[in-house]
């Protein structure tokens, strides 16, 4: 009926037809710059204890880190990095002792980008953990890579240098050797290569064994701290 | 008689006028986040809130949107809602949103919000379209949990991640992966069209029945 009556109507003037769709954009636009002012704090803050947990995740023994960036030769802390600086994370003990990096990488997996940390030792030379950030692999398979405890286990001490292989599972002999994933072999193979080529990517940059920056107390750095705590 | 008007307008989207089972609409979200039970009530609640928000404002200001831009302002009302959602999702639930990643966005695109919006809610008066939302919203989400839950339970031995098995339990892991979603739809649709037709073979032989008796 309502179809009808409008039919019968005059055709609306194109500044009506105009004006309706600009109020409707209008109010559209501040509801959603509404809901992304009053999320994005969480959402930042979700973000900032993901990557602090992984941090620690992947380097035992860690309680205090902070941001480090490459700048005119030198490895140096930095609280707020620049956006698309590549950025490792030293990790400290309590007596702000340097303990480790934790490197981010990222690449091609099965399916979409890989994007993981993993803990590094440079005094030994050492992969001490592995954590996944980002991954839509499949499912059921490609997933294990962050399911699979023996996987994950693996990269607790694995030797990075010379590079990582990935072997056929039960066959590892060598300490940088690591057991594919059954039915997820070029998943496990991605994450090896991401590594792998973090490693080489930064391996010019970090400053010998024994001379990485040392920890600057910055107010972020204390919430950092007081994060593990809990 | 008022009441029993909006009952049978959400009624019927959970039974009769199923948006998935009856009217196989919104297959996308269908097919492709309900590899486990907690996506799929996810996935289910976004798109009711969308829906029901929706159909509440297309039916409040249907007398104002002139015929010739209805879709547009369609449009944007449901993408409104979905950014909404999106946002809302992103802040309390970050690992779901990981999970259903591109989906949530794409509600947009859900061909249920739309068609309820064209015909439904831009006809009828605000009590009614909510009505028919919240039913249609209703359908959809249990819908997708049947999915989600018989494809969990079969693919992973879980539901809600909860192992219901023992250790001995062989997962079908093709049932988590795109081809068993295809399956299960499949055999549900298949049950839900042989109850319709025993049904109404049923009413035929009662109508015979009717008509001999008399």
């Amino acid at each position: 009926m309502t179809a009808d009556a409008k039919k019968a109507a005059p055709a609306p003037s194109s500044l009506r037809l105009v004006l309706t769709l600009a109020i409707a954009g209008l109010v559209s636009g501040i509801a959603i710059i509404g809901i992304y002012e009053s999320t994005l704090p969480t959402i930042t803050a979700n973000k900032a204890r993901e990557l602090r947990e992984a941090v620690f995740k992947v380097l035992p023994g860690v309680s205090r880190m902070q941001a480090l960036v490459y700048r005119d030769g030198a490895l140096v802390a930095a609280e707020k990095p620049g956006k698309d600086e590549p950025v490792v994370y030293g990790g400290y003990d309590v007596q702000s002792k340097f303990i480790g990096y934790a490197m981010p990488g990222a690449g091609p997996g099965f399916q979409d980008t890989i994007a993981l940390l993993y803990g590094y030792t440079p005094d030994q030379k050492l992969v001490v953990g592995m954590e996944i950030l980002e991954s839509r692999e499949t499912p059921g398979l490609g997933d294990k890579i962050y399911k699979d405890a023996v996987f994950v286990g693996g990269f607790s001490a694995l030797s990075v240098e010379p590079e990582i292989v990935v072997v056929k599972k039960g066959t590892k002999s060598q300490p940088n050797e690591i057991d594919a994933i059954t039915g997820a072999t070029i998943s496990s193979k991605a994450v090896v290569r991401i590594i792998n080529e973090t490693h080489t990517a930064w391996s010019e940059r970090l400053p010998p064994a024994g001379s990485e920056p040392p920890f600057v107390p910055t107010e972020s750095a204390g919430k950092a701290e007081s994060g593990a705590s809990k | 008689m008022k009441k029993n008007e909006s009952y049978e307008e959400f009624i019927k989207g959970i039974w009769r006028d199923n948006p998935v089972f009856a009217q196989v609409l919104g297959m996308c979200p269908m097919l492709a986040v309900t590899n486990s039970a907690v996506n799929a009530i996810a996935m289910g609640g976004a798109t009711f809130f969308v829906l029901v928000g929706s159909s509440f404002l297309v039916s409040s200001f249907r007398n104002w949107i002139p015929k010739q831009v209805r879709i547009s302002c369609f449009i944007i009302i449901i993408a409104t809602f979905v950014t909404i959602a999106d946002y809302t999702l992103l802040a309390l639930v970050p690992k779901v949103h990981k999970e259903l990643g591109a989906f949530i966005p794409l509600i947009v695109a859900n061909c249920l919000i739309l068609g309820r919006q064209e015909a439904f809610a831009s006809r009828y008066p605000t009590r009614l379209a909510v009505m028919d939302a919240l039913g249609m919203a209703t359908g959809f989400l249990i819908a997708l949990f049947s999915l989600g839950a018989v494809r969990e339970i079969l693919g992973d031995g879980a539901l809600f991640g909860v192992k219901l098995f023992s250790e001995n339990f062989d997962p079908w892991i093709i049932m988590i992966l795109p081809p068993g979603g295809f399956l299960t739809l499949g055999v549900i649709l298949l049950f839900f069209n042989w109850f319709k037709f025993k049904k109404d073979e049923f009413l035929e032989q009662v109508a015979d029945a009717e008509r001999s008796g008399s």
